[in-house]
This record gives structure tokens, sequence and C-alpha cells, in this order.
């Protein structure tokens, strides 16, 4: 294995990682008008989520900026190329950190309602897009001979790319509402998890679909092991749903995602960006990445600090392990 | 408009429009872990006041910091491309760390403050925002490494086949000497900004003889003295960083003086009115010796003029225009200085009138400019660093114009900017609101929760 295989391998676990975390915190925006029946549900939904998500997102942060240093040249055609929906999640990421951090700084109800919808939309969106992006990336867009993007913006809105878009949507909102439940007491938790069961049928079918066509394009051994895993991890946690174990449900999802995403890159590889029809146009760990020597400054920099970042977000999801229930919110 | 140029005005929005919330987060970071430090140690309660109280301002800051950091990031590969490919083994490498090293601190540790209050030990959760605090410095350091490298590029070699830069020398780029002295003046700049906000503020309570006088006072002076030593340190680091500026980019210096012919000794000017064509001034007033002793560290040393350089970049390089916007880079370089110094002289005198508790009107008006200033002055310092650099967008190895993405039509790159514009003065009028909301609503009073399980903080 070269050091350019391993960052392919570090890449698809940093996207593993901000899919796994973010993805529950897409998912409780989501769930704000549906879980949140009122104003107090609706700040301990929120609540749920406050002391992370930042932290969730520098996962996808990272995963930017390991794709520019380790493969400039798949960043590079990657982000120019899919322009538009890359403009649409930032605008998104933007609106939904703001309202975080806004909401409950004013008590005008018409200030929070407004704030409510730019966290649910502010979800929603990237939910959505990330999906599309990945299929997008997974089956190959019209490349030319010097690596840059020729297709149009619409062409990224393809079938398959909308079932990814899809896919992500409704893993999202499972997971989002696996984690409420077992974040919080009472009420919501009931209904978190009722709801969690009917959206885990739907994303069952959706991403049973969504792989089967993956791997009707591009598969490899190891990615249809992934899926299976995924398909599986996703039944075994609607199981553990049913049972009343929130903990090992929230596996379950974790491992969809997790798995989902890995059998993606799985088949991915040794492209990143794949080229069609002209194949031999496609990007691949050879053709992209950067020079041996930058890779290894990178591989010591990640061995060292990637475990200490583990540590400590392990540690912030420790802190605050509390369940929480509408007598927590103050006034 | 070309493709390039909205981009251009893109990147200049939305760069400036960050900065001026990263120096208030990294200054107030410090400022706040330092008040809630002495209420840790003296156990008085104002401290905590004030701790709470700036740290919702911090706060309310700090959530635009983060968002428009994530367009920066995402920017280079979608304006940018061909820039991204050429620099990508080079530049990408410190936005990497930066992430993995000083974001993951910045973002988890401040969950752990914000929410941590009756969740951790005291000494813990005091701790978990200094951590925060380092992770802001040392995402300057990082950042600021790749953007030294685009003014003085250090440590790579150009490779031919494929047509990039490629590093060779890590530790030369974290080390470049214009990084090393631009951390430092980055980091007074912010300084500045956080001690003109503290003091401001709470001026501005004094003056209303609002209650807890004895806090704000406290504030008024912790907050006057940064300023001033944040004022102490610019002076001082801007001096190195006008003389390494001189051996690196000679027509920055130049064009920052609007100094037209290579003299020795060279005048420093305080005001050049030039031909519109920029190629010889009309009318001057300087100061003799002191360009040259700004420049080189000698009242005789040879400052080499605009017109020699652009002959001498010609010769090198091959036709073009190697001078930058030369009223940008003399009114920015004039106006940073001077928007800096007018902030330290407020914050002196309104230690001075602290003294005698007496807060006139004018003192009153002047307070209303000095949150402003300091980020006056850290605009214009950015602009000219980097309007300086033009036409380079890599000092001497690529130009601006060949930069941009070719497979982006300017029609994209309209949208974006169109999106971003609005998006961002839609939130500034809301983030002004809520900080003038809270900065008028004074320091909190410290209430146990009403029950024992509630949170002490929640959003
Ligand atoms: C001198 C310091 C400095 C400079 C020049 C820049 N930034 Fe910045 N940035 C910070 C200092 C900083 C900070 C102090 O660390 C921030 C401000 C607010 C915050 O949360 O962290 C931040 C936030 C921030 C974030 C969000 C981090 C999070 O989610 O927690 C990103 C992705 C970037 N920045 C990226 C950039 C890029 C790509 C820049 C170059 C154009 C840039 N910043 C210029
Ligand atoms: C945060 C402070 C910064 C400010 C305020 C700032 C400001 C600016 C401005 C005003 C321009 C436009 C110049 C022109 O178009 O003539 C520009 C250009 C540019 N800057 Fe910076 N800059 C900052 C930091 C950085 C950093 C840290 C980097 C890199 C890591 C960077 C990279 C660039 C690039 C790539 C351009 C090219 C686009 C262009 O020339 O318009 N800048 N910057
Ligand atoms: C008092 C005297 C000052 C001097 C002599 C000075 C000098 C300089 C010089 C020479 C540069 C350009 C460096 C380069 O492009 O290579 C610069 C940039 C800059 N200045 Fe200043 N400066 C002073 C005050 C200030 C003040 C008061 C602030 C803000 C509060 C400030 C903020 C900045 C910023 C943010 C930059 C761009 C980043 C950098 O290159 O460090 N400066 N300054």
């Amino acid at each position: 294995m070269e050091l350019h295989d391993l960052w392919f391998g570090l890449i698809a676990v940093l996207f593993v990682g901000y899919f796994v975390l973010e993805g529950f915190d897409f998912g409780v925006g989501m769930l704000l008008p549906v879980l949140g029946r009122d104003n107090t549900g609706r700040r301990v939904l929120i609540n749920t989520i406050g002391p992370v998500w930042d932290g969730n997102e520098v996962w996808v942060i990272t995963a930017g900026g390991a794709m520019f240093a380790a493969f400039p040249e798949w960043y590079a055609t990657l982000f120019s190329g899919f322009y538009l929906p890359l403009l649409l999640i930032l605008a998104a990421l933007i609106v939904r950190g703001v309202a975080f951090e806004y909401r409950g700084k004013r008590p005008e109800p018409v200030w929070q309602a407004r704030w409510d919808k730019a966290i649910f939309f502010g979800s929603l969106i990237p939910a959505v897009l990330w999906g599309v992006v990945f299929g997008n990336i997974v089956r190959g867009v019209r490349l030319d001979a010097a690596h840059e993007y020729a297709g149009t913006q619409m062409d990224l809105l393809n079938p398959y790319a909308l079932l990814g878009g899809l896919t992500t949507l409704v893993l999202f909102v499972t997971h989002g509402a696996i984690f409420v439940a077992l974040k919080t007491t009472g009420d919501i938790r009931a209904r978190a998890n009722r709801l969690a069961f009917r959206a885990g049928l739907g994303a069952g079918v959706v991403a049973v679909a969504f792989l089967a066509w993956t791997f009707a394009q591009r598969a490899s051994t190891l990615s249809v092991v992934f899926g299976v895993i995924a398909v599986l991890g996703l039944a075994a946690g609607l199981v553990a749903n049913r049972a009343g174990r929130e903990g090992w449900a929230f596996v379950g999802t974790a491992t969809a995602i997790a798995l989902a995403v890995a059998a993606l890159f799985a088949g991915l590889y040794p492209n990143v960006l794949p080229s069609t029809p002209a194949e031999a146009n496609s990007l691949t760990v050879t053709n992209a990445s950067s020079t041996p020597y930058t890779l290894r400054i990178m591989s010591w920099v990640a061995l060292v600090f990637t475990p200490l970042v583990l540590l400590y977000q392990g540690w912030t999801y420790w802190v605050f392990r509390k369940r929480l229930s509408p007598t927590h919110i103050p006034h | 408009m070309d493709a390039t140029e909205l981009a251009r005005w893109q990147f200049g929005i939305t760069t400036v429009y960050h900065f001026l919330f990263v120096p208030l987060t990294i200054g107030m970071a410090f400022m706040v872990a330092a008040f809630q430090t002495a209420w840790v140690r003296t156990g008085d309660e104002k401290w905590l006041r004030l701790t709470k109280f700036y740290g919702k301002l911090f706060l309310i800051n700090f959530a635009m910091g983060v968002v428009t950091g994530i367009v920066q990031e995402f920017q280079f590969g979608m304006n940018w491309s061909t820039y991204s490919r050429f620099v990508g083994d080079i530049f990408g490498a410190p936005l990497a760390i930066e992430a993995l090293l000083a974001f993951f601190l910045e973002s988890t540790f401040l969950g752990l403050w914000i929410f941590g209050w009756d969740r951790l030990p005291k000494r813990v959760h005091l701790a978990c925002l200094w951590i925060a605090a380092v992770g802001t410095v040392l995402s300057a350091f990082f950042i600021l490494a790749a953007n030294s490298w685009m003014q003085n590029p250090v440590g790579f070699r150009y490779n031919p086949d494929k047509g990039r830069a490629e590093l060779t020398d890590f530790w030369a780029v974290l080390t470049n000497k214009v990084n090393l002295i631009t951390v430092p003046h980055t980091v007074a700049g912010a300084f500045l900004a956080a001690g003109g906000l503290v003091t401001a503020v709470a001026l501005w309570h004094l003056r209303r003889q609002s209650a807890d006088t004895a806090a704000y006072r406290s504030a008024l002076k912790v907050g006057a003295w940064t300023t001033l030593a944040a004022m102490g340190a610019l002076l001082f680091t801007g001096d190195i960083q006008g003389k390494i500026m001189t051996q690196v980019q000679p027509m920055k210096m130049a064009a920052a003086e609007g100094l037209y012919e290579t003299q020795s000794p060279a005048p420093f000017s305080v005001l050049t009115i030039g031909t519109l064509d920029g190629s010889r001034p009309v009318y001057q007033i300087e100061i003799p010796g002191l360009l040259s002793w700004l420049g080189t560290g000698d009242w005789d040393g040879t400052v080499h003029g605009i017109n020699d350089l652009r002959a001498e970049y010609v010769a090198k390089y091959g036709e073009g225009s190697y001078t930058p916007i030369i009223p940008v880079t003399y009114w920015t370089f004039r106006l940073m200085i001077g928007f800096g110094a007018a902030a330290a002289l407020i914050a002196l005198w309104a230690l001075w009138a602290m003294r005698r508790d007496r807060y006139g009107p004018w003192l009153a008006r002047a307070a209303l400019a000095l949150p402003l200033l300091p980020l006056a002055a850290n605009t214009t310092g950015w602009v000219f660093t980097e309007m300086g650099r033009q036409p380079w967008i890599v000092f001497g190895q690529m130009l601006t114009a060949e930069a941009a993405s070719p497979s982006v039509a300017a029609a994209d790159v309209a949208t974006s900017l169109a999106v971003f514009s609005v998006l961002y003065g839609v939130l500034a009028v809301v983030e002004v609101g809520l900080l003038v909301r809270f900065a008028r609503a004074g320091t909190p009073e410290i209430k146990e929760p009403q029950q024992p399980e509630q949170l002490a903080f929640a959003y």
C-alpha cells in the first residue's frame, strides 16, 4: 500500500465520521417541527445537539482540507464542478449555524419561529445535497482531458444521484429520531421512538434500492460486503428500537450510515472521480495525489492528532450523557 | 465582468467579512478567559458577572466567525481551481492541519464551556475556555502560514511535468520569516479589537451610571490597557514587517509609499497625489530619510522605486504590469496605522476620564467609534497586504489572472457572489442588533437555578 491509498482511506474515514455525527444533528434539525410540539419541546431538541453540532461540522472541514492537501486535483475538480450544490450547502450551513446560536437570544415567538425554519431548511438541504454529491462522485461525471468538469449543473440532477439524496435524507431522519430517543425522556422520547421505526422502514427500502443500483454500476467485493453490513446494521437498529434498547438502536443506525459511506468509497477505489464516458480522463488516487513528501508529513500529523481528537470528542459525549426533558430547560 | 473579476470580488468580500469576526474571536476568547480566571482565583463575583456578560458578546460573534469560515475553505476549490491545482501540494497541508489541530479544539472545547457550567468542576470548566483560546491562535498560525507562502514562497520547487509547485521543506513553510512576523502582528491586531470592544462597552455603562460600577471599572481598566499594549505590539511587529517586506516584496513597499524613483536616503511621504496612470507624483509632503529607516533600518538606506522595479520585473518575468493599484496600497497602509492609533488614543482618554470619574459627551461619541476602529484597521491591513501583492496570487510564481476555475461560468460566480452578499448583509444587521441589545442589557445577576436539575445554560 502506498501513502495515497492510505489517504484515500483517511478521507473516507473523515466522511464516515462526518455523516455519522452530523447525520444525527441534521436529523434532529429536520425533526424540529415534527417532534417539537411547543417551544419548550423544540428547545429540548436543540439542546440535545447544542454542545456537539459544531464539533461534528468540523469533520467536513477537515475532510475538505485533507482532500485539498492529499488530492489537490480531486479537490479542485470536485469543488469547481459541483458548484451550485456546494453553494447551496454552504448557504444552508451558514443559516443553520447562526440559527442555533441566535434563536434563544430574543423572546419574541416570531423571531424564534423564523430561526426554527432556518434550522429545518438548513438541515434538510445539506442532508439531501450531500447524497446527490456522493451519488455523482460514484456514478462518474463528464471530465475533459485536463480533468476539468465538462458537464452542466443540471447533469448533476440525474435520477441515480437524486435517489442518493433521498437515501441520505431518510437515513439521517431515522438516525436523528433514534438520537432524540436516546437523549430525552418522557413524551418526546416515546414519540421519537415510534417515528424512528416508521422512518427506518422507509430508509431500509430506499437504501437497499440505492445500494443495489450502485453495485450495478460500480462494485467490488469489499463494497458489497460493506453494503450488506450496512443494511443488516439498519435492520438490527430497528429491532433494537422495537425492543426499547435505544443505545443499541443508535449503534445500528450509526453502523448503517458508516458502512454505506464506506461501501461508496470502496466501490470508487482506485478512482476518486471517475469520468464518463471518456474513462481515460478519470481522476484516480495516483494522478490526483500530492507528492509522497507532503503525504508523509500529513500522515504523521494525522497519526498523532486524530486519536487525540477522538478522545476529547468522545469525552464531550460522556460529559453531556444525561437525558434532557422539558424540566431541564430554564425559562 | 469576467469570472475572474467576479471571483476576486467574492473572495475580497467574503474574506474581509470573515475577518471582522476573527479578531474579536481570538482576542475575546483570551479576555473572557482572563475574567473567569480572576473569578476562580479571587472568588469576587464581579468577575463572574463580567465573564458571563462579555462571554455572551463573544459567542454572538463566534457563531458568525464559524459559519463564514466554511465558505473560505470551500472557495479555493470552487472559484480558484487552477490555483488549487498549482499550490495544493503545499497550501493544502497547513489548511488541513489547521482543521485537525485547531478547529476541533475550538469547537469542542467551546461547546464544553458553553454547556458545561453545571456539568464540570470549576477549574476544568475554566481550562476548556483556555484550550479554546489556544485553539484560535493555532488556527491563526496555520492559516497565516498558508497566506505567508503566497506572499513569500519558500520550501518548494516547480515541477514542469506536472505544472505545479511541490513541497520540499515543510519546516521552511512554517517558519517562513513572513509568517513568523505576520502571526504576532495579526494576533496583536486581534487584541486591539477585543480591548476596544471591552473598553467601549464598559465606558458606555459607566457614563450611564448603570448599576455594577465596580465591575465596569475593572473591565474598562483591563480593556484599555489591553488596547494600549496591543498598539505597542503592533508598532513593534509592524516595523519588523516593513523591513521584511522591503526584502521579499520591494514593490509592495514602494507602492505603500508611492515612491516612484529609487532613492537613498528615501523620505516617508505623509501625503502624495500621483498622476492618473500612476507613473509619477504630482504633489508630496515628506519626512526625509524616514522611509529608508522603516524599510532598511538605516537612515541612508536605498529604497527601490516603482519605475525601477517595474523594469526589473519585466526583464525577469516578461511583458506585463507588475504594479499594484497605488492609491489603494498607499491609503490602506496609512489608514491601518491611523485607525489603530486612534483606537489607542481613545483608550488612553477613557483611562484618564475614569481616574476622575467624569465621562464627557465627546468621550461618549469617541467610545462609539472605539469598537469599530480596530476592525477598520485590521481590514485595511489585509487589503493592503493582499492588494499590494497583486498582480500575483503567489508572488513571482502565479498571476491572479491565471488562477480562476476554467469550468465555472461567470453567471455561476455572479450567482454565488449575490447569494453571499445578500446573506452576509442580512446577517450583519441581525448580529449587530444582537450585540447592541446584549451590550446594553449590562452584566447579568447571578442566580441559582430554580430547580436542581435545570441547565445553567441552554439554547
Ligand atoms: C488570523 C486568523 C485567521 C485567518 C486569516 C482566517 N481565519 Fe478562519 N478562523 C479563524 C482564524 C482565521 C478563527 C479565529 O479560528 C475562527 C474565527 C471564528 C472561529 O470560530 O474560529 C475561524 C473560523 C474558520 C472556520 C470554521 C471553523 C469551525 O467550524 O469551527 C473555517 C473553515 C475557516 N476559518 C477557514 C479559513 C480560511 C480557509 C481562511 C483563509 C482565507 C481563513 N479561515 C482566514
Ligand atoms: C483574513 C484575512 C484576509 C483578508 C481580509 C484578505 C483580503 C483579500 C482581498 C481584499 C483580496 C482581493 C485582492 C484583489 O482582488 O486585488 C484577497 C485576495 C486573495 N487572498 Fe486574501 N485576505 C485574507 C487572508 C487570506 C488568507 C489567509 C489567504 C490564504 C490562505 C488568502 C488568499 C487569497 C487569495 C487566494 C486571493 C486571490 C483572489 C484575489 O486576488 O482576488 N487571503 N484577499
Ligand atoms: C502602527 C504601526 C503599524 C505598522 C508599521 C504596520 C505595518 C504593517 C505592514 C508592513 C503590513 C504588511 C505586511 C506584508 O504585506 O508583508 C501590515 C499588515 C497588516 N496589519 Fe499592520 N501595521 C501597523 C498597525 C496595525 C494596526 C493598528 C492593525 C490592526 C489593528 C494592523 C493590522 C494589520 C493586518 C491585519 C495586516 C495584514 C496581515 C499581515 O500581513 O500581518 N496593523 N502591517
